[in-house]
């Protein structure tokens, strides 16, 4: 809660609104990063290494540069150095030590696309080649127990679990594999940079302006001030725009070398498998103890993951099953294993997404062995406290969820038999999964209010609206919080002109901005009332949350699917998919909707088809593009039914909100792979669920 | 190499030396700055870069402009007057049938081409009998909108929105 | 990309002799395969020819009863047909069944029928590849080989061996239905079988077809035939819409009154480095019972000689049984649809 003396009333919150950026997106008038860029920008193309590990012994740019056009060739042998403080991911083109496949070697400056283009393909590299691992082996001797993970311990342990396992009346244990995956937002990352001077700005597909200004800062040991970074809309992130990747250092690096006048690089589509971050590949080993009733006394949840040599990303996959069931003795683990590739990164449920499928999955299989309703048998595990933290929750709604999800989806009429549903040559069958993302907010955002005249406020805050609806979200926050009708509200996001403030990431975008916002508000009508003079301003930085270490804050959802497997050729398609939710406070029904339906649609495409194929002897993507990694098309997506119930929880942040970007994801795959067993007989434990697993 | 082309681009009229290698997307983008068809794969997988070519939606960046001198292009910023929505756009917005909107210029492109090839009787791969009248229901709409990736996952919006404009 | 002189000659003829006289001269015809291999740097010619408008873009009836289809005929035109729906309705359904509705606006029939294959190690440059390059090696042996061919390939010896499909779904329905593929050449015209222009990768995988270098293909011929009225066209594939096929299906049936198969076409797609004519499944259904467990064991005739690739990045030992189930449930919608005809 913040400082605030005037309760927040929702009015425009909670009321349906359209984008107020949607007229520009349907013209497509509405201008992405690398359209931003002036006529005379430079088209950068780059030079990426074609082996894993090794040297550049020579690189030979003297026919690249021959080319008209050609402007500059930048190698590590005449590249601008950058700060010791770089990221040891941002050290472009610094030395000639290759760590991965598609490392940028070179990188070509041109008048033109197509001639810089051309140009790099010219450029002569030779290297030696070193022996290099791109294989996730759990028996690797390289496998480590990272420090911590992005968030809480990277073991947990409560109890003597193997000890209850043992005693248990029912023990199910089972591994999973969930693939590597890439965000592939439509949008490549994308960069225009230009130095004045010392000055840099750049436009930039981000989701926070204020962490890629921050990562240029350290990049090339400047000020942060003397860093702007604009980024107005951005066509998807998952994560992978979330942090700062060689690609916008490289580009700035490269303007370097032309003062005064305009870079401009995005990415193909293939070099977004190499560069900018991936979800890394999971071993996962769950165990979980029971009582015949069905009563958990033990749950085990141990994660191998797949790393990067080049710096650390810990895919905190087992953190789901920490605050899910009650159980008495419980472990969790993280063990990660280092490879010659690029930095994994957190991509949408980082976590929750992947681990929900071996949890949840293994809730089903258990609750089979058990011969128990698997709905019922979560029910009989809700805790009443916060099985991680001890803590009483907010608000938890996970059984309210499932309920109200199975009198929707019809639950009550399912014949628990595998295999016995045959329509038309599709085996039918249905799956239920739980869901939960924590509500997370970022410190360090700054908002700005002031009064313009006419009644109209100017709200400024460096936020990033990436598709989830960040603009008429905060509009009807700043609204509320002023008590005035959204008209008069004139919102300023993506431009850290703005000031700090924290990435649309962690589902935690509307929460940090709008409890910044809501701040901001206060301390304006504390100070000028709600009658100011024009010009009248007043800022504030994000609050802390009073009541964070006296709860445990989690959103929660259901998921209910259909699948059907064709009986001959196992294609396998979901006709069908409902998923209830109690997140909070919703700011924007519209939009959220979308964000709901949009995460659904990802556990899809999760579940049936996504996976990065790393062919180890090469050590990178081969199918790397998007006729090889498949995302699902429309023709995959069915019915898809999107519910929330009322939560009014008034100890997450003022407007009550919980986060809703990722939640609708998690447990998707599991509720599939559930389903999936219930048409065929057949269970499927390692993702992508493809046809050859149902083929007799 | 350079070759003279000329481009009518949302009723502009437009000469232009372009480069052999250039895209009628590229040329679109770069060269006259027009920026509502997008650069999503530069493969034709993924059809953010649809616009109408003559009449037809086509990819723009497997289409070399020097092979469509005197082309007629309609992009998703061309279907209406400026100031009004044609009604697929429209409805993009009353159903939220976008997110980050980077895919949307195209899919609107290709809605509006494939309402032309459905009104015309053409068949999709989901009708059941390819000789019968075409009835444009869900799986009718999903299907033929298939070229257009939506990473945000609005398909069921995109849906929504579709059947709303569609006969 | 290379630079490249772009040129649209008036006529077909000079479209040939310009690119048989030029061994850097490729013709261009709808882009959505060359435009694409371009920016890859899989293809690097010196001039694009422009065949567009140069070959005709009708569709034809012929006086024995058949179709012509101009090679100019765009995939979505071809499908859309009403002479071909009726007719030659696998031809009209695997055309729907492949790429987009936006590419299906633009590919024609003769680009349709000589584009490449879509192995991903073909594609990348940074992986040894006999296609594209001779001698490299083939990665694809060892390596993601979901769409890898299990008939017809060459494993041995490294320098030659070549698991790649033909990705086409238009082909398999024309090898299935006996089109026939005119061609200009600097000598002149002639006449190749669809089920004859494609060929197996031997020990020159790097040739996809049996066209010279300057041939054109100009029309595709579709004999009459009563049995292709009663065809289809089954795609299994890894997505509902919008991928290749991991297994495809062209067949079509007459069976009589008593059961018995009198006639068959079929073709397989996504098994190998050609549409796959399934001469020994057709022989075993002919003159037996039109039954489920004859159609399964027409698959597996077909199938005796077949080798799946087996890599530890996935093999393709998959593909067998997908096979005798695709085909005995293309088979069986066959025989039903006869049966209430």
């Amino acid at each position: 809660m913040t400082t605030a003396s005037r309760p927040f009333v929702p009015r425009a919150v909670g009321t349906p609104r359209p984008r107020p950026e949607g007229p520009q997106k349907v013209r497509g008038t509405a201008r992405y990063a690398v359209e931003t860029a002036d006529t005379d920008a430079l088209y950068l193309f780059p030079v990426q290494a074609a082996v894993t590990r090794g040297r550049v012994t020579a690189i030979d740019t003297s026919a690249a540069e021959a080319l008209d056009g050609v402007v500059a060739v930048l190698t590590h042998e005449n590249a601008p150095r950058l700060a010791r403080e770089a990221d040891a991911d941002h050290g472009v083109l610094q030395s000639a030590t290759i760590h991965q496949h598609g490392q940028y070697l070179a990188a070509v400056l041109a008048t033109s696309s197509e001639t810089a283009r051309e140009a790099a393909a010219l450029v002569s590299v030779t290297c030696v080649e070193e022996p290099h691992a791109a294989v996730l082996d759990e028996d690797s001797p390289d496998l480590y127990a990272p420090g911590s993970l992005v968030v809480g311990a990277t073991d947990d342990t409560r109890g003597d679990p193997e000890a209850a396992l043992a005693a248990a009346e029912v023990t199910l244990r089972r591994t999973y594999r969930t693939p590597m995956e890439h965000h592939q937002p439509l949008e490549p990352h994308s960069t225009v940079a230009r130095w004045d001077g010392e000055r840099l700005v750049l436009h930039d597909a981000t989701q926070a302006v204020s962490w890629t200004r921050q990562a240029m800062a350290a990049a090339f040991g400047i000020e942060e001030s003397a860093v702007d970074v604009v980024s107005a809309h951005v066509g998807g992130g998952f994560g992978s725009k979330g942090g700062t990747h060689p690609n916008t250092v490289l580009t700035a690096l490269a303007a370097r070398a032309v003062p005064g006048r305009s870079v401009r690089y995005a990415l193909t589509r293939q070099q977004m498998f190499d560069l900018v971050g991936h979800r890394p590949a999971t071993v996962q080993h769950v165990a979980l103890g029971s009582d015949r009733e069905g009563r958990l006394t033990a749950i085990t949840h141990d994660v191998v993951t797949q790393g990067s040599r080049i710096s650390e990303f810990v895919e905190p996959a087992a953190a789901f099953s920490r605050g899910m069931y009650a159980a008495a003795a419980r472990r969790t683990t993280h063990r990660t294993v280092p490879l010659d590739i690029g930095t994994p990164t957190f991509m949408r449920a980082p976590g929750e997404a992947p681990g929900s499928f071996a949890g949840e999955s293994a809730m089903d299989e258990l609750a089979i062995e058990l011969g128990t309703d698997p709905v019922e048998l979560r029910l009989r595990n809700e805790p009443d406290v916060d099985p991680e933290t001890g803590r009483p929750f907010s608000s938890r709604n996970l059984v309210a969820c499932l309920r109200r999800g199975a009198e929707r989806f019809g639950w009550a009429d399912r014949d628990p038999a595998p295999r016995a549903r045959l329509v038309d040559g599709w085996w039918h069958g249905t799956g239920v999964a739980a869901a939960s993302f924590p509500v997370v907010r970022f410190p360090g955002s700054e908002a700005t209010i002031r009064a313009a005249g006419s009644g109209v406020y100017e709200v400024e805050i460096a936020a990033a609206d990436i598709g989830q609806g960040a603009r008429a979200a905060l509009t009807a926050i700043a609204a509320d919080a002023l008590e005035v009708p959204v008209e008069r509200i004139d919102l300023r996001i993506g431009d850290t002109a703005y000031g700090a403030a924290g990435p649309a990431g962690g589902s935690a975008g509307t929460t940090s901005w709008g409890a910044t916002i809501v701040e901001a508000a206060e301390r304006f009508r504390d100070k000028y009332g709600d009658d100011p003079d024009d010009g009248d301003e007043a800022d504030a930085a994000t609050p802390d949350n009073p009541w964070a270490s006296d709860y445990a804050m989690h959103a929660y959802g259901a998921h209910f699917v259909e699948v059907a497997v064709h009986a001959d050729t196992g294609e396998i398609r979901v006709p069908r998919m409902l998923g209830v939710f109690a997140a909070g406070r919703i700011v924007n029904p519209l939009t959220a909707r979308s964000q709901f339906l949009g995460g659904m649609t990802w556990g899809l495409s999760a579940a049936l088809h996504e996976e990065s194929v790393l062919d180890d002897r090469f050590g990178h993507v081969v199918n790397r593009d998007l006729a090889g990694y498949h995302v699902a098309t429309n023709a995959d997506v069915g019915t898809v039914d999107v519910e929330w119930l009322d939560e009014d929880d008034p100890y997450v942040n003022p407007m009550g909100t919980k986060g809703i970007g990722e939640i609708g994801i998690v447990g998707v795959a599991a509720a599939v792979a559930n389903a999936a067993h219930h048409a065929t007989g057949v269970r499927v434990r390692s993702l992508p669920i493809t046809l050859d697993a149902f083929l007799e | 190499m350079k070759v003279d082309v000329s481009l009518t681009v949302d009723g502009r009229h437009h000469r232009l030396a372009v480069d052999t290698r250039t895209t009628v997307l590229d040329a679109l983008r770069e060269h006259l700055d027009v920026t509502s068809p997008k650069k999503g794969c530069d493969h034709g997988q993924c059809g953010a870069c649809t616009v109408l070519l003559d009449g037809r939606r086509t990819l723009s960046c497997l289409s070399l402009a020097c092979a469509h001198d005197g082309a007629e292009i309609t992009t998703a910023d061309g279907l209406a007057p400026d100031g009004e929505l044609h009604p697929v756009a429209q409805a993009f917005l009353d159903h939220d049938a976008y997110q980050c909107g980077y895919c949307t210029p195209g899919q609107i492109c290709s809605a509006v081409g494939m309402l032309a090839e459905a009104a015309a009787g053409a068949p999709s791969i989901v009708s059941g009998d390819l000789t019968a009248p075409v009835d444009l229901d869900r799986a009718e709409i999903a299907e033929r909108l298939s070229g257009n990736l939506c990473r945000c996952g609005a398909y069921a919006h995109i849906v929504d929105a579709v059947s709303e404009v569609a006969p | 990309m290379k630079p490249f002189a772009y040129e649209r000659p008036d006529d077909a003829a000079r479209a040939v002799a310009t690119v048989a006289a030029d061994t850097g001269a490729v013709f261009l015809a709808g882009g959505t395969n060359l435009v694409d291999h371009l920016r890859l740097g899989i293809a690097a010619p010196s001039t694009l020819v422009d065949v567009t408008g140069l070959t005709s873009a009708e569709i034809t009836d012929l006086p024995d009863g058949g179709l012509r289809i101009g090679a100019g005929v765009r995939n979505a035109d071809l499908a859309a047909d009403e002479r071909v729906r009726r007719r030659y309705p696998a031809l009209a359904q695997a055309l729907l069944a492949g790429a987009s509705g936006q590419l299906r606006n633009m590919a024609t029939t003769g680009g349709n029928l000589l584009q490449r294959t879509r192995c991903s190690y073909f594609q990348d440059l940074t992986t040894p590849c006999n296609k594209r390059e001779p001698g490299a090696g083939c990665a694809a042996l060892e390596g993601w080989a979901r769409h890898h061919a299990v008939l017809g390939a060459t494993h041995e010896p490294a320098g030659v061996a070549c698991v790649a499909t033909h990705p086409s779904d238009m082909a398999v329905a024309l090898v299935a239905l006996d089109a026939q593929v005119h061609v200009l050449g600097p000598d002149g015209e002639r006449t190749v079988p669809a089920g004859r222009l494609h060929r197996l990768p031997g020990d020159d995988p790097a040739r996809d077809t049996v066209l010279a270098h300057g041939e054109l293909i100009t029309a595709v011929d579709l004999p009459p035939s009563a049995i292709a009225a009663r065809s289809a066209y089954r795609k299994v594939r890894d997505r509902a819409s919008f991928a290749f096929a991991l297994v495809s299906v062209a067949a079509a049936l007459d069976v009589d009154a008593g059961g018995t198969v009198r006639d068959a076409r079929i073709a397989l797609g996504g098994v190998a480095h050609v549409p796959w004519r399934a001469t020994a499944a057709e022989q075993a259904l002919v003159g037996g019972p039109a039954t489920d467990d004859a159609f399964r064991a027409a698959a597996r005739a077909e199938l005796v000689d077949a080798r799946p690739v087996e890599s530890p990045r996935g093999g393709t030992a998959f593909k067998l049984p997908l096979v005798t189930a695709t085909l005995a449930a293309t088979l069986r919608d066959l025989a039903v649809r006869e049966e209430t005809a």
